[in-house]
């Protein structure tokens, strides 16, 4: 089979959108006062930190980053092995704070409905807000993003791959046919 | 590895240090759950999970339960006395009884050597062994792995004493396996009469002198006499095991100034253990209590997921 490889982001169009998206956070929150950001595991880990590193140099604050595990939390355990990912790193409590989820691709919103109901559990935040470098539409729960880098028009057939220079070594995103 | 690909977990002996692996640090995980207020996740809702026990026990059995229970199962509770054990029922009926009833997952300790390994052959719910006889009881195993990991940061290249009644021992039997697949020097040390037969095919060093087994050593696991099962002439008095076999203080000074003193309960001291090391700096015990809820965990979630088994044990 062929498969078709398309870039639709380069690095420059990741930070230019990493950094509207920081900002747009500041203003919605007034500031970076009782912000946190928070990564979904294990991809939207990479994003949070650049977003928090992004606010806390706008801010001149440092804003606490944390990844969460969602896997207990999914509605597809019976259709899928179980598989095992690491802990939720969260060094602080989510109690009153203003949270800023992380994900890199927005799709059916399940993921983001197993990351609230983590969450939760956890504590109870002020605010949950969510950000995401790429939203590519077919959502199957009402869940909408609050700060979207890109929204991308995609078929369910095809496949969006982000790289981060982090874990891939360059920043792109990519349709995969 | 991301998963394991069995149906049930029955032994240490025919796992691969691989699923070792991924079962102590997917248990690692799940200890900050229960560090939590709320020690609730919802994975395992709708779940079924019989506890099945022919043997007497309180920290297996309830570190199960909470297991389940903190990951939303549902949990039912079959022992011998009360139920149509003792009406004559067969183990077999019991076991296709229960499993009619919808059960997704058995926990089964039993007196007898295999039984688990029985009820997962004509069963197609998941089994997990909580004992079977003097054969392997390998949550125990994975959970004290899962102590000397979170102690010393490894298992690899440790050496590893078991101190007391090897040949009555499932536990032994767990952690020798356990161990040396994770690449442990497996000491063992107890009266000639509970060593058990045909010791030189295990992968351990024996030692008949408890000071000269004790020399160097990163971890002591020290085993339970089982006096229900001392009427038999092993040794000749409580006292002479004591003295000869028991760890206390004075002899902990050979081994490591870091070592870790561990005991899988329920504890006799003064006799295998004295007070004083039970409850002193080098003892893990209550940690290893801790950590067999987030085994059990582990093993449940790992069990129960969908998309089907990829063949079995």
């Amino acid at each position: 089979m062929n498969v078709q490889v398309t870039q639709v982001m380069d690095n420059n169009e990741i930070r230019r959108a990493l950094t509207r998206i920081a900002h747009e956070i500041i203003e919605r929150n007034k500031g970076a006062q009782n912000l946190v950001i928070i990564g979904i595991q294990s991809r939207g880990v990479p994003m949070a930190r650049r977003l928090a590193k992004l606010i806390s140099e706008i801010e001149g604050t440092q804003v606490p980053v944390g990844s969460l595990n969602v896997a207990l939390y999914r509605d597809d355990f019976d259709k899928r092995p179980a598989r095992t990912i690491s802990a939720s790193d969260i060094p602080f409590d989510v109690t009153d704070k203003r949270v800023v989820l992380v994900d890199e691709v927005l799709y059916t919103g399940r993921t983001t409905r197993a990351a609230l109901d983590a969450l939760m559990d956890l504590g109870r935040p002020a605010v949950v807000q969510l950000a995401v470098l790429i939203d590519r539409g077919h959502r199957e729960l009402p869940i909408r993003a609050d700060y979207v880098g890109k929204n991308l028009p995609t078929s369910r057939k095809e496949r969006v791959d982000v790289h981060w220079m982090e874990t891939h070594g360059e920043d792109a995103v990519m349709i995969v046919k | 590895m991301t998963q394991l690909h069995r149906k049930d977990i029955l032994g240490l002996q025919d796992m691969s240090s691989e699923e070792i692996q991924l079962i102590l640090d997917t248990a690692e995980s799940y200890k900050e759950i229960l560090s939590r207020s709320v020690k609730k996740v919802p994975i395992l809702r709708g779940k079924s999970i019989c506890t099945l026990f022919y043997e007497n026990s309180t920290r297996t059995r309830c570190s199960f339960e909470l297991a389940a229970k903190i990951m939303s199962a549902d949990t039912t509770a079959v022992s011998t006395a009360g139920s149509s054990i003792q009406k004559g029922e067969s183990f077999k009926d019991t076991l296709l009884t229960l499993e009619a009833m919808g059960m997704d997952l058995f926990v089964i300790r039993h007196s007898a050597s295999g039984a688990p390994h029985f009820a997962a052959k004509i069963l197609k719910s998941s089994v997990i062994n909580a004992g079977d006889g003097m054969h392997e009881h390998p949550t125990q195993g994975l959970l004290d792995m899962l102590t000397i990991r979170q102690n010393k940061g490894r298992i690899e290249g440790l050496k590893v004493l078991i101190v007391g009644d090897i040949m009555h021992s499932r536990v032994a039997r767990s952690n020798i396996w356990g161990l040396s697949k994770m690449g442990a020097h497996v000491r063992l040390c107890g009266p000639r009469t509970l060593l058990p037969a045909e010791i030189e095919k295990l992968p351990v060093e024996v030692y008949d002198n408890l000071d000269m087994a004790l020399e160097d050593v990163d971890v002591v696991n020290v085993l339970r006499i089982q006096l229900e099962r001392m009427n038999r002439g092993f040794f000749p008095s409580v006292r002479e095991y004591s003295a000869l076999f028991g760890i206390n203080k004075d002899r902990l000074r050979r081994a490591k100034p870091d070592v870790l003193v561990m005991h899988p309960g329920p504890m006799n001291r003064g006799i295998e253990i004295t007070p004083d090391v039970a409850d002193g700096e080098f003892a893990v015990i209550t940690e290893q209590v801790t950590n067999g809820v987030a085994v059990r965990m582990a093993l449940l979630y790992l069990l129960l997921g969908g998309g089907g088994h990829v063949g079995s044990a």
